[in-house]
């Protein structure tokens, strides 16, 4: 079985293009032109080179020993927390800035949640130079602050997203209207392995940048390249895409997702696509999403901005109908205590997006001599008010 | 014949209306549609809201964000066009996304249009490639005729697909925009439209988005067959209610 997409951007049954006719043209000339630019020796050679001096890269592979010694087994972590930005956000955002720039496009646009994918999508703006415009809930304005003003001190434009719950969702339709309006100049960065064909599939090569650095670090220090487990958290499912990418067609690797419970599966207030979703169409893909039997998009929750999102991409609504992926998915009191865990024990402040990975350890056992990688995709920063306000810092 | 067919071979200028079901009032849908097609009005759009309409503008997400609080769903909508066929006899056609159609049972759907005396089904982010694979059958099946759009980006060569998938009208979307832009029509609708005129196509064609008054309708169907009115009507409705729907197509023609 293929975990990749196919030339017309379909996992298994997920995934195509649904898009209005308004957008064909635009995704056309994506999908004719991404792989070619992405092959290019000179795209190549500047994507690299910016991963490098730029972003950071590579992020540390670090063996966390009191984090292993608490589970008893042999955890490492993806220190994507170390990114320029503080998240693995900017490994795709500088990947589609330079397709931007192959294309010939001179204004973006993005949609964000949390702000994370606002900020890297500003920031390789103000690097190139070119006009950015980011959509965002006018609810996720009001309660993300620091990331909205950071967005304009790099020199982007926030536009509220006005229209139905003015969250994620809403800011993700924002910016798709806005292309349909400005289909000739304009370069849609979306921000994870969501919308239609070839974006899940070109963001999660963008990405795929996460599991190449394993394969290397873990050989060295290991001496294999392949750990028993690969662990990362999913809201649309980028930083997972990326973890996994160079693991899916090794079945001795297992891929873990974890995604958002928020208070619980059962209590209504959840973003746990893959056990209250049903196959639909939400942003132009086929895929799992929380709806009503009408088929109306519903409104998720998480206590992490970034893992509420009420779909996830295709590539990972195929991993867990084939079985090839386990999901779990974790509470936000569960995520928000393995938050706290890590600083304690490790020195390091995750992100709540990442937290959510990292509770994993209190649900599943591994073995003593298990090697276990978890992707830890973004530093806390973000998050201090969440953390202050539910530990009463 | 179907109704949409036989009415495109009326000597005349097709004027077409959307509506969104459920608004402004849940059970406005039959009075409405009832008044349209005592004032004049060719053919309807029956919108079925949808949470996340992607390809509109701010006018018609509202009125579906209202629809849907109103309690507007699948089954109500065909509950409220039961008899519609008893007292209506203009083509009348659903528009809508794609989910709520998935959901219900693209089969089961159709069959319920064709059982109602619907004429044909617009679902914008229902791809080509998807309908005629997974599809077409069961639209021909149920009589019901499929309309796709175009817009000024579109290639020739697509548009001659898209004709060639085509069974009743083409819609052509006035300029890249979602709905309810209102810049008019300059210099490139001008090109469009002649460009269009000349493929020859074998659908007639129906120009939609952008037209709010006598000016811009008059404009657009100079080569088309006739041309669709949604934010314009909505934005009555929504300021003068549903009693005063021969004021405002009186503005139109
Ligand atoms: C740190 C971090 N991790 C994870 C995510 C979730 O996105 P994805 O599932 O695409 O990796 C986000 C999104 O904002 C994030 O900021």
């Amino acid at each position: 079985m293929s975990y990749n997409a196919d030339e017309k951007g379909y996992y298994g049954e997920f995934g195509g293009a649904f898009i209005p006719e308004m957008l064909y043209p635009n995704t056309e000339e994506l999908r004719h032109n991404y792989i070619r630019i992405m092959d290019e020796p000179s795209f190549k050679k500047e994507f690299d080179q910016l991963l490098k001096d730029y972003v950071g890269r590579p992020t540390p592979l670090y063996h966390a020993k009191r984090l292993s010694k608490k589970y008893n087994t042999k955890i490492y972590l993806k220190r994507e927390d170390l990114c320029h930005t503080g998240a693995h956000k900017i490994n795709n955002t500088i990947g589609q800035i330079l397709m931007a720039k192959k294309l010939g496009k001179n204004r973006i646009i993005a949609e964000t949640g949390a702000g994370q994918h606002g900020v890297a999508t500003a920031t390789v703006c103000a690097l190139m130079g070119i006009q950015c415009v980011v959509y965002m809930g006018e609810v996720d304005i009001a309660r993300q602050a620091p990331n909205v003003a950071r967005m304009k001190m790099l020199g982007a434009e926030v536009r509220p997203a006005l229209s139905g719950s003015r969250t994620l969702k809403d800011a993700t339709n924002e910016a798709i209207r806005d292309w349909i309006n400005n289909p000739v100049d304009t370069h849609y960065i979306i921000g994870s392995v969501v919308g239609p064909h070839p974006y899940p599939d070109m963001v999660a090569r963008f990405q795929s940048v996460i599991s190449e650095e394993i394969k290397a670090q873990l050989k060295e220090k290991e001496g294999t390249e392949n750990p028993d487990y690969v662990v990362a958290c999913v809201g649309g499912g980028s930083n997972a895409a990326g973890a996994f990418y160079h693991y899916l067609d090794n079945p001795d690797v297992g891929v873990i997702a974890v995604e958002a419970a928020g208070k619980g599966i059962n209590s209504g207030e959840s973003a746990a696509t893959s056990v209250l979703g049903k196959v639909g169409i939400i942003h132009g893909s086929k895929t799992l999403l929380m709806q009503t039997t009408d088929g109306q998009i519903t409104e998720p929750y998480s206590i992490s901005a970034g893992l509420d999102y009420p779909g996830v991409g295709p590539m990972h609504a195929h991993l867990y109908r084939s079985g090839r992926g386990e999901f779990v998915s974790i509470t936000d009191d569960d995520a928000m205590k393995a938050g706290l865990l890590l600083s304690k024990l490790e020195g390091i402040i995750p992100a709540i997006e990442s937290s959510h990975a990292l509770a994993l350890l209190e649900q599943k056992t591994f073995k003593p001599d298990d090697i276990v990688v978890i992707n830890l995709s973004g530093r806390g920063d973000k998050d201090l008010d969440t953390y202050i306000n539910y530990f009463k810092l | 014949m179907n109704r949409i067919n036989q009415k495109l071979e009326e000597d005349k200028k097709i004027l077409s209306i959307y509506f969104t079901a459920g608004y402004p009032k849940l059970n406005d849908t039959v009075k409405i549609i009832q008044d349209l097609e005592k004032n004049g009005v060719d053919l309807i759009e029956i919108g079925l809201p949808f949470s996340d309409p992607l390809a509109d503008g701010p006018t018609i997400q509202k009125s579906s964000t209202a629809a849907l609080k109103n309690g507007m769903h699948t089954e109500l909508l065909f509950e409220q066009l039961k008899d519609i066929r008893k007292t209506v006899s203009i083509p009348l056609i659903i528009m809508g996304y794609f989910n709520p159609i998935f959901q219900y049972g693209v089969e089961a759907f159709c069959k319920r249009c064709q059982e109602i005396g619907i004429d044909g089904l617009i679902l914008p982010d229902l791809p080509l490639d998807v309908y005629l694979k997974d599809y077409e059958a069961i639209f021909v099946k149920y009589g019901l005729i499929n309309v796709f759009l175009i817009t000024p980006q579109t290639s020739d060569k697509r548009i001659k697909q898209i004709d060639k998938a085509s069974n009743g009208f083409i819609y052509m979307v006035s300029s890249a925009s979602t709905t309810g832009a209102t810049t008019g029509f300059g210099e490139e609708q001008k090109t469009y439209f002649g460009r269009i005129a000349a493929l020859n196509l074998n659908n007639p064609q129906i120009v939609g988005f952008g037209i709010n008054n006598a000016e811009t309708f008059d404009q657009a169907t100079q080569t088309t067959a006739g041309a669709i009115i949604g934010s314009a009507f909505i934005k009555h409705i929504t300021q003068f209610g549903i009693d005063t729907i021969s004021d405002f197509i009186k503005t139109i023609r």
